[in-house]
């Protein structure tokens, strides 16, 4: 693949880049994280479609050499969604994500190696990742490189699986330390996908009749995303993020991000962002197609839409040893709004919006 | 033309701009006088005839944390032939500092620095970090970080100093 | 030939500048940069959640850093 050509050439260019900077500067890896547990309720309500479920994680450091994560993520769906109740019929299911990490230290890199699977009774995707971070300069700039590899089996209820997608994601991104308060960071990942991209249930519309729908077998994506976080000098900080997003198939989307952290008193920490998505179509996507084309979806999440989130947050700090053990209660809650621009809600004839709200429970503890 | 003196007046000017470490082996130790967590100032200058280990640490830093309890069991072992510890913490708050110190069950003198005027003067460039001083005042070894086992290192260099 | 030492002068003070940038915030500043409120991922489990909410529903994907699996997302 020539993606795998231009990764290979950029860690050549890279390692000789990194070389010279450990010349300059005694570069050190960063530590190995700390032993760390989660457990979270979740649940997502919105649309029509319901979707809770618990998750578990935990990581433990063996030997000071290595760090192991292993988490379980499941999702139970109830979906009686526009697309489902006009299209199909309401459906229940459930989905069960298992993943395993290996974190580990060699030289001056931190190397975490990834296996994920996802199984839900029409799906299962199965994946493999690399990631190595690499401090230079002091420290004060971390570069990141990452390869996932997936594979998928796509299946319809009616006829068991019949077709396979493959996966294949390449990251690269630089943070940096500005000053004493202030970091920033630019990422880039590409995503280059090939198989089954469709959905088996999904219907498009053509002249006005449900047709079924037609995806290209490939598609290849780019995102750049670029964060900044400053610690405002009052126990609170405040982030921003903004990535773009463009593929083959024409999406273009931009999303904007701004949070702000504060603690308050002994105990609590409280937490607010707004996040603003905005997306153009893909080229083949249409509400109800005039042209005949090889190619047609009316699958919504391709279409003309914006997205407007705003998340609150609650941590409160139930035990806490500087250093040995800290323990925390977090509930947090999320509302959702999508307004699609070129998507009809064929039970009332106007243009769809979704209001959704996402609500965390979750415990964690560093021990 | 451009003759020899010229060459090395240019050399001269370019390596002007290299900075110098601020601690080096067999340099002075740099002297200082800080606040205890528990009350008096102690300066490192009337410490001659004592081996000194000064550890730089902070509540903040993940292996400063792990280092600090082998830390307390040198001091204890070697504290009665003249070997003194001194944890200079850098933390902006101190009452971290103190709560760790107390919950770790700190014995050796945990020395305040949270304006970072040592731990600048000495100019380790890396957190933790460890400096052994013998008993006439001069840096014999530097330690930037703390890998898992370097305490048996410590403990040897320390033997040695005691023994000079 | 003053103004070529003139020259080579000048070139050699900017050298000498350029050596080697020295990292100008040192370890024992990063306090501020070492809190948990510094990242901007939150806690694990909950960024891996929000994040395949937006997944399902949105076009775009990835540059987010959250490592996450596939699934069947409809």
């Amino acid at each position: 693949m020539a993606a795998s050509k231009v990764i290979g050439r950029l860690l050549q260019s890279l390692s000789a880049l990194l070389g010279g900077a450990f010349a300059m500067q005694g570069a050190k890896a960063a530590p190995l994280p700390p032993d760390h547990a989660e457990a979270m309720y979740h649940r997502y309500s919105g649309g029509g479609l319901t979707s809770d479920g618990p998750a578990l994680l935990v990581r433990k450091n063996l030997l000071d050499k290595v760090s192991l994560t292993g988490q379980v993520y499941v999702d139970a769906v109830s979906n009686a969604s526009v697309d489902v109740v006009t299209t199909a019929s309401p459906y229940k299911e459930r989905r069960t994500e298992y993943g395993l990490g290996l974190e580990y230290a060699v030289r001056d890199a931190n190397i975490t190696l990834g296996l994920a699977s996802s199984k839900e009774p029409d799906y299962r995707a199965d994946s493999f990742s690399v990631d190595v971070a690499q401090e230079t300069f002091g420290g004060m700039t971390t570069v990141n490189l990452g390869f996932t590899r997936g594979a998928d089996k796509v299946g319809q209820k009616t006829i068991g699986f019949f077709d396979q997608a493959k996966h294949w994601q390449y990251r690269i991104g630089v943070t940096q330390i500005l000053t004493s308060r202030w970091m920033a960071s630019a990422n880039l990942e590409a995503i280059a996908d090939s198989g089954y991209l469709g959905n088996p249930y999904r219907a498009a519309r053509v002249f006005g009749a449900a047709v079924p729908e037609n995806v290209p077998r490939t598609r290849s994506s780019r995102a750049l995303n670029l964060r900044v976080i400053g610690d405002l000098g009052s126990r609170d900080a405040v982030r921003g993020s903004y990535r773009y997003f463009w593929d083959n198939w024409d999406v273009k989307s931009h999303t904007f991000e701004g949070g702000y952290s504060r603690y308050v008193g002994e105990s609590f920490l409280l937490d607010g962002f707004l996040r603003h998505y905005r997306q153009g179509k893909a080229s083949f996507y249409s509400d109800d197609a005039q042209v005949q084309n090889t190619y047609v979806t009316r699958n919504r999440q391709l279409g003309t839409y914006d997205g407007n989130t705003l998340g609150g947050k609650v941590t409160y700090s139930w035990k806490k040893v500087p250093g040995q053990y800290e323990i925390k209660f977090n509930g947090a809650l999320e509302v959702l709004r999508y307004r699609y621009s070129d998507y009809t809600d064929l039970r009332s004839g106007s243009t769809y919006s979704l209001s959704a709200s996402v609500l965390q429970l979750y415990v964690t503890a560093n021990y | 033309m451009i003759d020899r003196r010229h060459l090395i007046a240019l050399a001269m000017l370019a390596a002007a701009g290299a900075a110098n470490a601020k601690a080096a082996p067999n340099a002075q130790a740099p002297d200082f006088t800080l606040r205890q967590l528990d009350g008096p100032n102690l300066r490192l200058g009337e410490q001659r005839g004592r081996v000194v280990m000064v550890n730089f640490w902070a509540t903040w830093c993940g292996p400063c944390r792990v280092e600090l309890p082998h830390l307390a069991r040198l001091h204890d072992k070697y504290r009665g032939s003249g070997f003194l510890l001194l944890g200079v913490n850098i933390d902006d708050d101190p009452s971290a500092a103190k709560a760790l110190a107390g919950k770790l069950g700190l014995t050796f003198p945990v020395l305040l620095d949270s304006k970072k005027e040592v731990v600048g003067a000495y100019d380790l460039n890396a957190m933790p970090a460890t400096v052994l001083i013998d008993r006439d005042g001069r840096v014999r070894h530097l330690h930037r970080g703390y890998k898992e086992g370097v305490e048996a290192l410590y403990e040897q260099q320390v033997r040695a100093l005691l023994k000079e | 030939m003053k103004r070529s030492l003139a020259l080579l002068l000048g070139v050699a003070t900017m050298l000498g500048g350029c050596a080697a940038p020295e990292p100008w915030v040192k370890p024992y500043e990063r306090e501020r940069l070492a809190d948990p409120i510094m990242q901007w991922q939150g806690d694990l489990l909950a960024s891996k959640n929000s994040q395949h909410v937006r997944d399902i529903r949105e076009g775009a994907r990835g540059a987010n850093g959250v490592q996450g699996g596939g699934c069947g997302c409809k």
